[in-house]
């Protein structure tokens, strides 16, 4: 390439960076919701254990996974037996869905609107703010009374949310104080921190369900990189040995 | 392209030469591998920018391929299962739990759907910078922009199959904007749909064309563009003809043939194309939330408008030009206007070998007003898929209007200052790198 040209590339490139500058500050948005940040416990099967335990005694009676295999959780280091001595109240067979017995429309006459499947809600609740996990690692923190609304509950994350504190016998009852944050009114049957911890472990287990391939696609995806890297020293050499003689 | 070698295979008396030497007779196997490899003549000077034809090929059998196997297990249907989910969306979970290796065949496609554009985009730039629409290669551009249109309407339909709530919503924005023209307009939208919303026969008859349209229409549109291709050669990006310069054969002195050159040469590309393709796939195949939607994880409700409905990224800087007028025009409506302007944003392709009149067709050698509205117009482009992806603001509104008019200035002004373009002489022949 000619120098002069090369020279208009560069003046033409630095324009181009400035200009894409201007937007990104004259557009930059407002006040976003906070989210506290999960705990990462994928890796941790105990965690992950207790957080399924958790979700089939609290969750798993309004909400189905309907998309989840009890006998997937076979992944979580546990036996056909364990998972059916455990974790299995509804269900015959272990290899059935994550289904509850309430029907979609009597749960909407009850509530208003049927209980979502929770399958796949760690993705669904990702944002710009956060992602899914912290979401829900947050909304279940964050059940405050409220005598306005039907359930007796209200939430900071999701306002004027259908469901009730479901976990509140653990927890305890926060109220919302003068100063907008939240105050522990209440004691529940476990701290505040053994309560965070809970949540944690269930959440990370939500956040298991929604991908269960996750971690695995992980460390394929390394193989898969190191073995496209090796094709591509060969594959830069042929080219070179073959381009040798064109000048 | 140079005189074709069209003489038959004659055997060396092997069975495989044999077997040649019979086909040979009877199709012409020997003359098509001269014709478009190895006795193809293209120039020795390709840079990086010519990557993205053979990627795009690539991309093409990869969605493809992927696609075939996903039809085997997903099914159209917006019914509600027992626990009160859509069947559609149903099955696509299915697939990314049951089936083996299910997750990683819709991951493939889903990633390649957004590599599609990626490569197509830088594909289409590249002939920006080189002028390769130009004089004698207009016919192979407007195929071109022929399979971007189909393309775009295959990502389209494709995008409804999953039936989540952008899937819905961004299906039903988009056919709504047909019931904007009038008199025709909100007959036209419930015959696009089959029903007065999105619904079941929307969601069958849009999987019915995103199978026809990728797997039959898409690859003879490539055929067609790589015979025209091969018909007029191919540009490089000093933009001269090598064609003027032969020698005694009638090989183009600064050609050399595609196969194995290029062949070898574009196998790099795939690997490197591949190593990228992969972080994305096994590491963040959600793209941050712009190659699968967070808000696609939530079967798709006709009762519940989601507060904001973006659509994928590739498509919304053309959703900015729609959103951007925002004035009513002849007594019609600014959605129908809004509608023109998205459709002539695509449309000014086709005439862009015709509004370029600049000597030289290299942005090498080309002068500073191109350069510089081309820069211009870049970022303008970026700027509008940048807001298409925002929930509209009156100061985004401003900007995306700018930007706007800036996107069609640059095409429509084009016949005006790329003749008062100061160009530099261009080579005899092409310029090493």
């Amino acid at each position: 390439m000619p120098a002069g040209a090369g020279q208009g590339d560069c003046k033409v490139r630095g324009l181009l960076a400035f200009l894409l500058m201007v937007p990104m500050l004259a557009l930059a948005s407002g006040a976003e919701l906070h989210l506290d940040k999960a705990p990462d416990r994928a890796n941790d099967m105990g965690a992950l254990q207790n957080g399924a335990k958790v979700f089939v005694n609290y969750c798993l009676n309004c909400h189905g996974a309907s998309y989840m295999r009890y006998n997937r959780l076979k992944d979580l280091g546990l036996t056909d037996e364990q998972i059916k001595n455990n974790l299995m109240f509804t269900a015959d067979k272990v290899g059935e869905l994550m289904k509850i017995s309430m029907q979609p429309d009597d749960a909407k006459a009850w509530f208003g609107v049927a209980p979502p499947d929770l399958t796949v809600i760690a993705r669904a609740r990702a944002s710009e703010s956060g992602s899914g996990a912290d979401w829900l690692y947050t909304y279940l923190r964050s059940f405050y009374r409220d005598d306005a609304r039907p359930s007796g509950w209200n939430n900071v994350v999701f306002e004027n949310v259908g469901m009730p504190h479901v976990l509140w016998e653990l927890q305890g009852e926060q109220v919302m104080g003068e100063d907008h944050r939240l105050k522990l009114a209440k004691p529940g049957k476990l701290t505040s921190e053994e309560y965070d911890a809970l949540v944690a472990d269930l959440v990370a287990y939500l956040k298991y369900m929604g991908e269960p391939i996750s971690e695995f696609r992980k460390n394929l995806g390394v193989a898969v990189l190191i073995a496209l890297a090796v094709l591509f020293v060969f594959s830069y050499a042929l080219k070179r040995e073959y381009w040798k003689d064109i000048h | 392209m140079a005189a074709g070698n069209l003489d038959k295979y004659k055997s060396d008396g092997t069975k495989l030469g044999n077997l040649l030497e019979w086909v040979d007779a009877r199709f012409p196997a020997t003359a098509m591998w001269r014709q478009h490899l190895s006795e193809y003549y293209a120039p020795k000077n390709f840079n990086f920018w010519y990557f993205f034809g053979s990627l795009a090929i690539l991309v093409l059998a990869i969605q493809i391929l992927t696609g075939v196997f996903l039809v085997m297990h997903y099914k159209p249907d917006a019914s509600l299962n027992a626990a009160g989910v859509p069947v559609a969306f149903a099955s696509v979970e299915y697939i990314m739990r049951d089936v083996p290796w299910g997750w990683l065949i819709r991951y493939l496609h889903s990633t390649g759907a957004s590599a599609f554009f990626i490569v197509v985009y830088l594909h289409m730039f590249r002939g920006l910078l080189y002028g390769s629409y130009r004089k004698p290669r207009e016919l192979l551009w407007l195929v071109g922009v022929v399979i971007f249109l189909v393309l775009m309407a295959t990502a389209f339909f494709g995008y409804l199959l999953p039936w989540g709530q952008m899937s819905y919503w961004g299906a039903q924005v988009i056919v709504n904007l047909f019931s904007a023209i009038p008199f025709v307009g909100p007959d036209l939208s419930v015959w696009l749909r089959g029903d007065y919303v999105i619904g079941d026969a929307t969601l069958n008859r849009f999987f019915s064309l995103h199978y026809l349209l990728p797997v039959l229409i898409l690859p003879a549109l490539v055929v067609v563009h790589l015979i025209a291709l091969h018909e007029v050669g191919s540009n490089n990006p000093d933009g001269i003809e090598i064609k003027k310069k032969k020698d005694e054969r009638g090989i183009p002195l600064d050609g050399i043939p595609f196969h194995p050159y290029y062949t070898v040469k574009d196998i790099v590309g795939v690997v490197g194309f591949l190593m990228l393709f992969s972080v994305i796939v096994f590491f963040i195949p959600e793209g941050g939330g712009y190659f699968l939607e967070y808000n696609n994880f939530i079967p798709a409700d006709p009762l519940k408008t989601p507060s904001h409905i973006a659509p994928v990224w590739y498509f919304t800087p053309f959703y900015s030009l729609l959103r951007a007028v925002t004035y009513p025009l002849f007594g019609i409506d600014a959605k129908f206007w809004g509608v023109v302007a998205m459709g002539a944003g695509v449309v000014i392709f086709f005439f862009l070998p015709w509004l370029d009149r600049s000597p030289s067709k290299s942005i090498r050698y080309r002068g500073p007003i191109f350069k510089i509205f081309l820069a211009i117009w870049v970022v303008c482009f970026f700027i509008l898929g940048y807001l298409g992806v925002l929930a509209p603001t009156p100061g985004r509104t401003l900007v995306s209007q700018i930007c706007t008019v800036i996107y069609f200035a640059f095409f429509l002004t084009m016949p005006v200052w790329s003749k008062l373009d100061k160009c530099q002489p261009e080579p005899d022949r092409v310029t090493a790198k």
